[in-house]
């Protein structure tokens, strides 16, 4: 009788930071989702660009540019405490968490306040035509990413108050930034689309 | 036959490595079942986040949308078997045709493929857990509701009737004011959400659950499939949720996606559907592929011929798969270079399912074929996918598709590649894991009963079709007049249906009659190499009492008796051991979630919102508040000590970064 091999894996770590977590990857997956969801719009925007002698029609001005280009500027900006959440939590630091994700959520309530008045000032309707139709509905589509992004994040902050701490908790944390990134990144395109193409292209 | 009292390791007596002695392990076999059990009852039934219990509801859902759509085809083939037959009028007709179709892509085949990954791809990595199991206990609620809404909405005289691609104007308000469209085009959205989240699921599984020792070289190639898949899924998806939501949004909040009157174009629907409905096809015949080559393998005793070149045959079909979407669309006058390069990739996919079908019958010719119920299949798949495939090659030539675009050629060439590349590829599968799933073995006899029924009643029923077609018989009518003379082949076609029929009616009584009466299984009765053979049949809950590692792309044909299995996952918590995507080192354990209502909660929170939402767009807002809520509820952990893995406070983090080195000491 020979001894059955074997590979200890007690103690191996319960848990891990980045791309060794499994929430990395289902966030990546959703990313993917996402990010051919909004390529398929911006698509079909220039798709029925080409079905339009004009562009924007005629009578309609471009989206006035300021509330659009307020919210790149507060967007990125987010990018530092959310930069400094994800540090913290690669610290395990309970209280450099608590704080930065509250400045994330700060930053939150002011892009959706913009994001409101952005839609005050695309200077057409969704039921107007194809072109406000199209509009409406990639500011919107971001719009449902920076709502959804925003309770998230205020769920995951009142956990780091209140809730049951685990280490692993701070790996959400991580990947919470992560994804943020991402919500913050697809904004670049969509708002030279909705913004610049009707000026530029 | 083996006894179940048997340690599962030790029930294949066949296999050397099992005389090996076991070692002192830190888990406790019945601690460990007692974990990962689901609850008691029905309340446990409702909250299982076992993979396998989900695997197997997306299974019996999908036979159950396969019978029913199969039904709603029996009763058109009678409609069609005389001309001007009164049995029904053209809207029942039409809301048969319809429903029939968008079952059979979104109720059956997309479900029944990931069902089979949701239940198999955990089994043969090695791993204990999907990735995700809430997130997959979800999907499977959503898909429900999906089947749910759709077969009350068809009883409720609203199934959706402007055929299983819903083009506008057709299924615009303006001629359509009825709900049908929308029943559709809501039914969608919920199946895809379902198949994004197991997509999503699979990839992680694949990637970061396999045993130590599967390198890329030894991921079986049905997981393979499944990952392929899943990544078509993944980008194909979303693209016919944007066309049915953009759809949903002309019809009730008057945007003008679609209204060429307003600057919209009914053609970005089409290229919208079809940027998804031709990877779609893929989607389905993807598995039905990884199925086919994992029993060629096991019946012809021999490691599948050609492994590398199969694989990137995958890759590259599911890549190919996204660039030929227009030639669906060459009779709306595409330019004449687009059809071109449309045409040339539609020749070029037929390439690396070319290699695959060498590959097959390379692996059959040089090996030692026993001829089994699942094997009788595979041949019947070679001779009905064939046929389906040629027509292919034919229909990617414009001239002709634009002839006979719109007939029942086209009719007979898409069952025969689906339901060739994916339904007899199917019932292989059936007979072959049934004994895995149920523990027990069908009867022989009346598999080979039901296999010669089906593929004659097949045949029967779909050749005349090219012939139908050719004649310049449309699809979608309701009836025609004797004068076109196609009545006999017709009638042909209809009397196949009931062999068809037959065969599915001895298939399900074999399985009902073996769920009682069959011999008993064992862990391995075709002596398959795959890891899913080396625990017992029904698996245990937990899958593996001893998590494998593997040292060949074929673990019980080639590994050697003292293959290491991993020891030191806690059995008192649902431990899971996370590997390296690409070398599967082990990395780190991870204590996965137990079960929860809150996945059905969520479903029901969303499915409520979606119904709503085909009547007042104001539904999204307040609907979003219960979703809110549920999703809470799904994310809040139980207490501070669950899993109780990781002491706190903690003074520093004992987690490791990405670019750290694992801790913890390996042999």
């Amino acid at each position: 009788m020979n001894a059955r091999a074997t590979v200890d894996v007690s103690r191996l770590a319960p848990g891990g930071f980045g791309n060794r977590s499994l929430m990395y990857w289902g966030t990546l997956g959703m990313c993917l989702i996402e990010g051919t969801a909004f390529a398929l719009t911006i698509a079909a925007y220039f798709y029925l660009r080409t079905r339009n002698p004009q562009w924007p029609p005629d009578g309609i001005a471009p989206p006035s540019l300021l509330w659009g280009t307020v919210n790149v500027v507060v967007l990125v900006l987010s990018g530092i405490p959310n930069q400094l959440a994800k540090k913290a939590a690669e610290r395990v630091d309970l209280r450099g968490v608590r704080v930065w994700l509250v400045v994330c959520l700060l930053f939150g309530v002011a892009f959706n306040a913009v994001r409101a008045m952005e839609y005050f000032t695309l200077n057409v309707l969704w039921n107007t035509d194809a072109y406000g139709s199209i509009v409406w509905l990639l500011l919107s589509l971001h719009t449902t990413h920076i709502i959804t992004d925003f309770l998230d994040t205020l769920v995951l902050t009142t956990l780091m108050f209140i809730g049951p701490v685990e280490e692993k908790r701070f790996v959400d944390v991580e990947e919470n930034s992560a994804y943020w990134y991402f919500v913050v990144g697809a904004w670049l395109p969509i708002y030279g689309v909705i913004y610049w193409a009707p000026r530029l292209i | 036959m083996k006894t179940r009292d048997q340690h599962p390791r030790d029930a294949g007596v066949e296999r050397p490595r099992a005389k090996a002695e076991l070692p002192p392990v830190l888990e406790d076999p019945r601690e460990l079942e007692k974990t990962w059990a689901d609850k008691p009852g029905l309340w446990g039934w409702l909250c299982s986040v076992d993979h396998k219990a989900i695997g197997r509801r997306y299974l019996g859902t999908a036979t159950v949308m396969f019978l029913l759509a199969g039904g709603l085809a029996a009763l058109m083939r009678l409609q069609l078997s005389r001309p001007e037959n009164p049995l029904m009028g053209p809207d029942l007709y039409n809301q048969l045709f319809s429903t029939h179709g968008t079952t059979m892509m979104f109720l059956f085949a997309v479900p029944v493929m990931q069902g089979l990954g949701v239940y198999f791809v955990p089994l043969m990595v090695g791993a204990r857990s999907i990735a995700f199991p809430r997130l997959v206990a979800y999907s499977y609620w959503m898909y429900l509701g999906g089947c749910i809404f759709l077969y009350t909405s068809l009883f409720l005289n609203t199934g959706p009737d402007v055929g299983w691609f819903s083009y506008p104007p057709l299924s615009e308000q303006l001629f359509n004011p009825t709900k049908r469209p929308d029943v559709w085009a809501q039914m969608i959205t919920w199946t895809e959400v379902a198949s994004l989240a197991v997509a999503v699921s699979i990839i992680t599984t694949t990637f970061k659950l396999r045993a130590p020792g599967m390198a890329l070289n030894r991921i079986p190639i049905f997981v393979w499939a499944q990952v392929v898949t899943s990544f078509m899924v993944v980008f194909a998806m979303p693209a016919v949720m944007m066309a049915s939501t953009a759809l949903i949004l002309d019809r009730l909040v008057a945007t003008h996606f679609f209204d060429v009157d307003r600057g919209g174009d009914a053609l970005l629907f089409q290229h919208l559907f079809w940027f998804f409905g031709h990877p779609e096809v893929y989607i389905i015949f993807i598995p039905g592929t990884g199925i086919v080559s994992t029993i060629i393998t096991t019946f012809s005793r021999r490691p599948m011929y050609g492994y590398l070149p199969v694989v990137l045959a995958l890759v590259s079909t599911a890549f190919i798969g996204f660039g030929l979407w227009v030639h669906h669309m060459f009779a709306t006058g595409v330019p004449q270079l687009g059809a071109s390069f449309f045409t040339a990739a539609s020749i070029i996919i037929a390439v690396p399912t070319g290699i695959q079908f060498f590959c097959w019958i390379a692996t059959m010719w040089s090996g030692k074929v026993e001829l089994k119920s699942p094997m009788l299949w595979m041949l019947g798949f070679f001779w009905v996918f064939l046929i389906g495939g040629l027509t292919g090659t034919m229909l990617a030539a414009v001239p002709l598709n634009v002839q006979v675009h719109d007939t029942f050629f086209v009719v007979a060439h898409f069952h025969y590649v689906l339901i060739g590349g994916a339904v007899f590829p199917l019932f292989a599968a059936f007979y072959y894991w049934y004994p895995k799933i149920v523990g027990r073995m069908l009867s022989e006899r009346a598999a080979a009963w039901g296999f010669g029924l089906f593929f004659i009643g097949f045949n029967t029923t779909f050749f005349p079709m090219h012939i139908l077609g050719l004649h310049g018989m449309p699809r979608r009518i309701y009836t025609y007049l004797p004068e076109t003379g196609w009545g006999p082949l017709n009638l042909v076609a209809s009397s196949g249906a009931l062999f068809m029929t037959a065969g599915v009616i001895v298939v399900l009584a074999n399985a009902w009659r073996a769920r009682y009466a069959g011999a008993l299984a064992g862990d391995n009765p075709w002596e398959a190499p795959t890891l899913e053979w080396t625990t017992s049949s029904p698996p245990a809950p937990s899958n593996f009492i001893y998590s494998p590692t593997v040292g060949s792309a074929y673990p019980v044909w080639q590994d050697s008796p003292d293959q290491p299995i991993v020891v030191g996952l806690r059995s008192d918590v649902r431990d899971v051991l996370v590997t390296h995507l690409l070398d599967t080192e082990p990395d780190h354990r991870s204590v996965f979630p137990e079960p929860s209502i809150w996945p059905l909660l969520t479903a029901i929170s969303t499915s409520l919102m979606f119904i709503g939402s085909i009547f007042t767009a104001w539904a999204v807002v307040y609907g979003s508040v219960p979703i809110f809520i549920t999703m809470v509820g799904w994310f809040w952990p139980k207490s501070p000590d669950e899993g109780g893995t990781q002491p706190w406070p903690a003074t520093e983090r004992t987690l490791p970064l990405p670019n750290e080195a694992p801790e913890g000491a390996m042999p």
